[in-house]
């Protein structure tokens, strides 16, 4: 489904690459989770399998489709959900939903009977007609997953999609998630919570200073880590226990 | 085309969400023109209806100083306050107390009278023209006169020129008449009887264009000042655009239209049609002070007859124009810090170069030449020829052309530039 080759992204002006020569492959029907620690370059790697930075060299392609040749059908087949909330404040999310459906194209009854389903299902039915500035960190995260799949995607790319939410938008999220990936669409997703992953992710990938350090089943990982008991354990023993912050 | 209504109704939902946003795209430019007009037109009448007291110190007691005193008192512009010494009323001038003196040296009307008829006798005797029964008197030495002006330092340059130029018209007048009266003494014997027509014989008559139903265009502070101030209005939009453009960047919403299949300039279609609605009100606004709360105000009416559609039009273009430069403003602005007050300030540079404020003939050559980079230039100068030249749709053709020129090329290198930016 996804093919990654030799994969590097270098800033301008910074010292080291974020993502150097990286290759990955993540098969359809997957829950993959990139996992690793703050400057890793999970958000610079899904960055450019969504088209919005440019490699520095290597190649990727979804679906067949390489990244440089159909930039625009890439883009009908993948959906994001950004770390930020991606909504105008001032729209009410069904506005917002509307809004972000026409942008795929989407219009007419059958957007309004997805955005209807979509916020019904994800606990927002009663809050279509609210503006997002009155929302919850939670439920804008909710609205901001909505966004991204009313198109369908094949393949959904989440950047730490419950970060700053409480369990229960939390729950809801994943159990939407996993409704999402039984329906057929691949989900690659970057999160802190190594707990949530190891449950949540059929395969997951540890990437520290750019490169893969391990990948495979959480399980497996888990079981091949000497005295690890869980995704965490693993996480420290192959990156450190040292800050990582950076500027 | 789904998509560029989508991203439409997008764009009217954020600005009518915004009241305060609204206020000022609307209210503040009808206060700007209000303000501006009334106080254009106070100045106006200021010059036309009050009189400025000005000094004179006649040391001359003649004809000439009656002259001018006359003059200056039938001119209406001047309540003429009569001094007996030069140096009381330079004081005075010097001090800011008064805008001018003018001071009539000592036997000026005499001197030039004797002046006259010596050249008069001189061009009379190169013709054989002389009273042989009196003898051709010697010629003497006249000393030239100068009519002092004191003027008050902070007086403008174009009142000190004007009084000049008139006190000069009004001594020359008495120059000619001496000299047709000189010759009259010396040809005639009847010193009543009137040989020479002294009443100018060029007058000047002023002619301005005629509108449709032959009814003569007369310009008024109005008709210049509401023009000149809607197209300020109307490019003071690159401000909210820019800032509607960098605020979609710092809060994410454009990352994810990246990510949607949907090109910038479907993006920036939806702008561009919101805005120029918002020019297009700003602009009808305008037009409804001109004519209904102008006159009400004790301000000359705004006449739009016959010229609507026309205005209208050089509006869509200018709006188009103002628009383009917001878009580009907004691209390759990364914070609200950057866009706005370079927006503001460089609208208010545009204003001056293109002749918001000084006409543009009365500026340097170097920024005379630099106006015709300014799309407010073209716009004012569109206007200009719909309300004061009264000229035909052909006649704009260039401006709006060099308009809507202005507004491709400025949204095209908006493009290329997120495109490079961003390009992946």
């Amino acid at each position: 489904m996804i093919e990654i080759q030799q994969l590097s992204k270098k800033y301008k002006g910074a010292e080291n690459f974020s993502v150097s020569n990286l290759d990955l492959s993540i098969v359809e029907g997957e829950i993959f989770g990139l996992l690793g620690p703050n400057g890793a370059g999970k958000t610079t790697l899904i960055s450019m399998l969504c088209s919005l930075i440019k490699p520095t060299s290597g190649h990727f392609s979804i679906n067949d489709l390489n990244y440089k040749e159909h930039k625009n059908q890439l883009k009908k087949l993948i959906g994001i959900v950004p770390q930020e909330y991606a909504l105008y404040d001032s729209l009410t999310a069904y506005e917002n939903l509307m809004y972000f459906g026409a942008m795929y194209g989407l219009k007419g009854s059958i957007l309004k009977e997805k955005i209807t389903n979509a916020l019904t299902r994800l606990g927002l039915g009663d809050f279509a007609h609210k503006k997002i500035d009155t929302f919850s960190g939670g439920m804008k995260r909710r609205v901001n997953l909505i966004a991204s799949i009313l198109h369908e995607p094949k393949v959904l790319f989440l950047d730490e999609p419950t970060v700053g939410v409480d369990v229960q938008s939390k729950n809801v999220i994943i159990q939407h998630l996993q409704e999402l990936n039984k329906k057929g669409t691949t989900i690659v997703y970057t999160s802190h919570h190594l707990n949530e992953a190891e449950h949540f992710c059929t395969n997951v990938a540890i990437i520290d200073h750019g490169k893969i350090m391990i990948e495979g089943k959480p399980k497996d990982l888990i079981e091949n880590q000497p005295k690890a008991n869980n995704l965490e354990d693993v996480f420290i023993a192959l990156t450190g226990k040292g800050l990582r912050d950076h500027a | 085309m789904h998509k560029l209504w989508a991203s439409t109704y997008k764009e009217f939902l954020l600005l009518t969400r915004d009241i305060g946003g609204i206020a000022i795209l609307f209210i503040m430019p009808l206060v700007l023109i209000v303000t501006i007009t009334l106080i254009q037109d106070s100045t106006f009448k200021t010059i036309v209806e009050s009189k400025i007291p000005i000094l004179l110190v006649d040391n001359d007691k003649g004809a000439i100083s009656e002259t001018i005193f006359n003059g200056l008192q039938e001119s209406n512009s001047f309540e003429v306050i009569l001094k007996e010494k030069e140096v009381i009323a330079k004081e005075l001038v010097f001090k800011g107390d008064y805008q001018l003196a003018i001071v009539i040296p000592e036997n000026l009307s005499s001197d030039l009278n004797k002046k006259v008829t010596q050249n008069v006798e001189g061009i009379l005797a190169e013709f054989g023209l002389e009273d042989e029964s009196t003898e051709t008197p010697k010629k003497v030495e006249i000393a030239k006169k100068e009519v002092n002006l004191y003027f008050d330092p902070a007086t403008q340059l174009t009142f000190r020129s004007s009084v000049k130029n008139g006190i000069d018209k009004m001594i020359s007048k008495i120059e000619t008449q001496s000299i047709y009266k000189a010759f009259q003494e010396q040809i005639s014997d009847d010193e009543a009887g009137v040989v020479f027509d002294t009443d100018s014989f060029i007058s000047f008559k002023e002619i301005m264009p005629k509108s449709e139903g032959d009814k003569e265009l007369i310009p008024n502070s109005v008709q210049h000042n509401v023009p000149a101030w809607t197209l300020f209005a109307i490019f003071f939009i690159i401000v909210p655009l820019s800032i509607n453009i960098v605020k979609e960047k710092s809060q994410g919403t454009f990352v994810r239209l990246r990510t949607n299949p949907v090109s910038y300039a479907t993006v920036l279609g939806g702008k561009t049609l919101v805005y120029l609605m918002v020019c297009i009100i700003q602009f009808v606004l305008m037009l409804l002070i001109g004519v209904y709360l102008f006159p009400w105000l004790g301000l000359p009416v705004l006449d739009i007859s016959g010229r609507i559609g026309l205005l209208f039009i050089v509006t869509i273009f200018s709006g188009l124009a103002a628009i383009g430069l917001g878009l580009l403003l907004g691209t390759v602005a990364k914070t609200q810090e950057q866009s706005a007050p370079f927006g503001a300030t460089f609208v208010v540079i545009l204003a001056a170069m293109g002749g918001v404020w000084v006409p543009v003939f009365v500026m340097p050559k170097m920024m005379q030449v630099l106006s015709n980079f300014s799309p407010m230039n073209w716009g004012l100068n569109a206007y200009y020829d719909v309300f004061l030249r009264n000229s035909s749709f052909i006649e704009i053709v260039p401006e709006i052309t060099t308009l809507f020129l202005f507004f491709i090329a400025t949204t095209v290198i908006s493009i290329i530039y997120n495109e490079k930016k961003n390009a992946v």
